[in-house]
C-alpha cells in the first residue's frame, strides 16, 4: 500500500498527461479539513446520507451473516466512499457493473436491498433486474465484468446513446488478462466506459506488493493511451469529484478513464476467511482511523455545524426491514431450475424438471 | 462476382460463399446485427467468409477487433446486454480457447443466473476440425467444450445449403450460438437454392436414407459418411445417415426413431473418442433404444492424441473405410432376422 502519505495534499504535476498525480489525489484530509475544492453542501450530504445507509446494511448483514441467516457475504465496510462516490456520479442513464465486494454501491444505485441479498442468501444468483436501475449483476469472475461494460457503452455509442459504463474492479482483478484486454478495446474503440479500480490493499490474503510492481495501478492506463487518475479512495469528495468529471469526460466523446482509489477492507474477504492471518490488528487500527464515513463526518461538523441525524433513523428503518426479510424463511421453487437455461426449455429439460418434482412428491408422501 | 450478391437460383455454391451470404442477409435484414472479430473487416476473415461485408455495411457494423479473444467474447456480452446481436469470429477452434471463461461463466449462464431477465444473442463462429493440412492448433475439434455447458446452443452445419440455414437460424436464436464450420468443407460446392425452409435450428436431418444401419455424425464427417454409404452399397450395406446439425440440444425423436427401425448404430467424429460427443450418443441409444439394437453401438472417431501434424492427419481422420470396417463389425453374423 502507498496510501499512507502523510501529506496527501502535496500534489505535484505528473509527468505525462495521461499519468496520475504522484500523490493521491485528496480534497478533505482524515482530519476533515478541506484540502482541496470539495463539492457543495447538498453533494456532500447526498453522499453522507447514502454512506450513513450503506454503512448500516453492510454491518446489519454482516451480523446477519455472523448468525447463519446467508450463505456468504464480502463486506463493503470501509470502502464505502469508492462505492458510494461512484455510484452517485452516475446518471440515470448510466451503467454499474459491480463485483461481488459492491452490494453497497448496488444499494446506493436504487436496487432494493432484499433484491441485492437473493444470491448472498442462496436463493438465486442474481435477485435483481439488470434493466430496472441499469446495475449488471455482480460479478464473480475477477475481471470479466470490465470487457461488459466495454461492449455495452460501445453498444451504446454504435446506437447514439448518451451512456457511460462504470466499472468496478480490485486491486488483485487489475492482474487478470481480462483488465488488460478492457482497457485496450475500451482505448481502441474510445469507448465511454470508467474503470473504478478500489484497491483495498488485498486480494483475499495477498498483499500488493505481491501483486504489482508497477508504480501505482493507474500507472496501467497509460500503456493503453488512457488517462489516468490515483485517488485517496477514503475521501468520499475525492471520489465523486474524480468520477464525475470522468464520466463526463467519456460522455463528450473522449474514451475511458481509469481511477484507482486507494482503501481498505475493514473486514475479512468474506465471512469464511480469516484475516489475522494475513495481516496485523495495528493495520486494520490504522485503517478505522481514516474511516470515510468518519471524515465526511469531521468535515460537515467543522464549523460546528451538526451534522444531519435523521439519516441514521432511515438506515435503522433499513436495517429492520432486511432483518425482518432475512429471518422470513424462503423456499426457492425448484421448477425455476430448469425454466432459464434457454430461451425456451429443451425437451431434455422438461423431462428432467417433470423427474425432479415428481421425486420431491414422493419425498414428501413418505414423510406424510 | 462478388460473392455477397448471389443470386437466389440453384447454382454452384461453396460452403463458404453461402456463410457470407447468411451473414449478409442477416445484415441486412436485422440493423441489430453486427460482426466483429479478427481480420473480419479489410481482409474478409482469413477465411474469407466476412469478404466485402465492411464495404457494404460499414465500420459500425462489421469491424476489426484488437487481437483478443476474451475481448471479444467479453465485449459482445456487452453489446447484446444493450441490443446488439453481435456474431464474432474465432480465428481458428484452438484460439477460441483465451474467451472460454467468457463463454462458459457468462454467455452461457447470463440468462439463468438473472431468470430469464438478461438474454445474450450472440452467435460465437468457430471454423474448427481437421483436414486441411494446418499445424498444430488450427485443428481442433472442441465441441464438447461447448455441449458440457448448459445454456448454450452448440450446432455445426456440413453443407453450403445447410451452413446458410443453420447461421440465419443461429443469429436470429434468442440463446448464444456457438457455430462451428468444418473447415475442410469450405471449399465443397453444392448446386442449390440458399434458403430458410428445412429443419429448425434444434433438428437433426436424415441426410441419406437406408434400412441397415444408422450413421450418425455431424459437420466435417457427414460427407465422409456419405461416401461410406455410397461404398457401402458395393458391400450390401444399406446406410441411413444422419447429420446431427444441433449437438446441444440433442435431437433424441429423429435418432432414436432411426435407430429403433435399423437396429444397428455407428456415430463418426472427429475429436478423440475418449468423453467424446459419441460417448453422449451411445449412451443415449443404450437408454432409449437398448431393446431395439442388434449390437453395441460403435464410434468411429480420432484417436486419444493431441491433433497431429499434417504429413499424419490422414491417419487420424475417419475415413469411408473405417467407417465400414466398424459397420462390418455390427454383429452380422449373429442376426435371427
Amino acid at each position: 500500500m502507498t496510501s499512507t502519505q502523510e501529506s496527501p495534499h502535496d500534489i505535484t504535476a505528473p509527468p505525462h498527461p495521461l499519468l496520475p498525480t504522484p500523490a493521491p489525489v485528496q480534497l478533505i484530509d482524515p482530519a476533515g479539513a478541506a484540502v482541496g475544492p470539495a463539492p457543495d453542501r447538498e453533494t456532500l450530504l447526498r453522499l453522507y446520507r447514502a454512506m450513513v445507509i450503506g454503512r448500516r446494511f453492510d454491518t446489519q448483514i454482516t451480523a446477519l451473516t455472523r448468525q447463519g441467516r446467508l450463505a456468504v457475504y464480502p463486506s463493503s465496510r470501509g470502502q464505502e466512499a469508492c462505492q458510494i462516490g461512484a455510484a452517485l456520479a452516475l446518471r440515470a442513464q448510466d451503467w454499474l457493473f459491480p463485483t461481488y465486494r459492491d452490494s453497497v454501491a448496488v444499494l446506493t444505485r436504487g436496487v432494493d436491498p432484499l433484491q441485492v441479498l437473493v444470491s448472498f442468501r442462496g436463493d438465486w444468483h442474481c435477485g435483481y433486474d439488470p434493466y430496472e436501475h441499469r446495475v449488471a449483476p455482480q460479478c464473480t469472475p475477477l475481471a470479466t465484468n470490465t470487457l461488459h461494460a466495454v461492449g455495452l457503452a460501445h453498444a451504446a455509442r454504435l446506437r447514439r446513446e448518451d451512456t457511460v459504463a462504470l466499472v468496478l474492479l480490485g486491486d488483485g482483478a487489475t492482474s487478470e488478462g481480462d483488465t488488460h484486454e478492457a482497457l485496450n478495446f475500451a482505448a481502441v474503440w474510445k469507448a465511454p466506459v470508467v474503470f473504478l479500480v478500489q484497491n483495498n490493499g488485498y486480494a483475499i490474503s495477498v498483499p500488493l506488493a505481491k501483486q504489482s510492481a508497477a508504480p501505482s495501478l493507474a500507472h496501467k492506463g497509460i500503456g493503453y493511451g488512457i488517462p489516468s487518475h490515483l485517488i485517496d479512495g477514503n475521501d468520499v469528495a475525492a471520489v465523486h469529484t474524480t468520477v464525475s468529471e470522468a464520466v463526463q469526460h467519456a460522455a463528450a466523446g473522449h474514451g475511458p478513464v481509469l481511477i484507482e482509489a486507494l482503501t481498505y477492507r475493514v473486514e475479512a474477504h468474506t465471512n469464511a476467511d480469516d484475516a489475522t492471518r494475513y495481516r496485523q490488528d495495528e493495520e486494520v487500527a490504522f485503517w478505522l482511523e481514516r474511516d470515510p464515513l468518519r471524515r465526511l463526518e469531521l468535515f460537515l461538523n467543522r464549523d460546528g455545524q451538526e451534522p444531519p441525524t435523521e439519516f441514521a433513523a432511515e438506515a435503522e428503518a433499513l436495517a429492520a426491514a432486511v432483518r425482518a426479510g432475512t429471518n422470513a424463511d424462503t423456499a426457492p421453487d425448484p421448477a425455476g431450475l430448469f425454466g432459464h437455461v434457454y430461451a425456451e426449455p429443451t425437451a431434455a429439460l422438461h423431462q428432467q424438471q417433470a423427474d425432479l418434482l415428481d421425486e420431491i412428491a414422493r419425498d414428501e408422501e413418505a414423510r406424510a | 462476382m462478388s460473392i455477397t450478391s448471389l443470386p437466389a437460383t440453384a447454382t454452384p455454391v461453396s460452403l463458404a460463399a453461402a456463410l457470407n451470404q447468411a451473414l449478409a442477409d442477416s445484415l441486412a435484414e436485422d440493423e441489430r446485427v453486427v460482426v466483429l472479430g479478427e481480420d473480419v473487416g479489410t481482409l474478409g476473415g482469413v477465411f474469407r467468409i466476412t469478404d466485402g461485408l465492411a464495404a457494404r455495411f460499414g465500420e459500425e457494423r462489421v469491424w476489426d477487433t484488437p487481437l483478443a479473444e476474451s475481448g471479444i467474447v467479453g465485449t459482445a456480452i456487452g453489446m447484446a446486454m444493450n441490443g446488439l446481436r453481435p456474431v464474432v469470429e474465432m480465428q481458428f477452434d484452438a484460439f477460441a480457447y483465451p474467451a472460454f471463461e467468457q463463454i462458459t461463466s457468462h454467455l452461457a449462464k447470463m440468462r439463468n443466473r438473472t431468470g430469464g431477465r438478461v438474454e445474450l444473442p450472440v452467435v460465437v463462429r468457430i471454423p474448427y476440425g481437421g483436414g486441411i493440412g494446418g499445424v498444430e492448433h488450427h485443428c481442433d475439434s472442441s465441441e464438447v467444450y461447448y455441449t458440457h455447458t448448459a445454456g448454450l446452443r452448440v450446432v455445426t452445419c456440413s453443407t453450403p445449403s445447410d451452413g446458410y440455414r443453420l447461421l440465419r437460424q443461429a443469429i436470429a436464436s434468442p440463446d448464444p450460438v456457438i457455430f462451428l464450420e468444418p473447415k475442410r468443407r469450405y471449399w465443397s460446392k453444392e448446386t442449390a437454392t440458399l434458403s430458410l425452409e428445412g429443419p429448425a435450428l434444434h433438428q437433426a436431418q436424415v441426410v441419406r436414407p437406408g434400412r441397415d444401419v444408422t450413421v450418425i455424425t455431424y459437420g466435417g464427417t457427414v460427407a465422409t459418411a456419405l461416401e461410406a454409404a455410397a461404398l457401402g452399397t458395393e458391400e450390401g450395406y444399406d446406410l441411413e445417415v444422419i447429420d446431427l446439425r444441433s449437438l446441444n440440444p440433442f435431437d433424441d425423436e429423429t435418432v432414436t426413431a432411426s435407430v429403433r427401425r435399423t437396429g444397428r448404430a455407428v456415430v463418426v467424429h472427429e475429436a478423440a473418442g475418449f468423453c467424446g460427443y459419441g460417448a453422449e450418443v451411445a449412451a443415449r441409444l443404450s437408454e432409449q433404444c437398448f431393446h431395439h439394437l442388434a449390437a453395441p453401438v460403435l464410434r468411429v472417431t480420432g484417436f486419444d492424441i493431441p491433433y497431429p501434424p499434417p504429413k499424419l492427419e490422414a491417419h487420424h481422420l475417419p475415413s469411408a473405410e473405417r467407417i465400414l470396417d466398424a459397420v462390418s463389425r455390427l454383429q452380422w453374423e449373429d442376426e435371427d432376422v
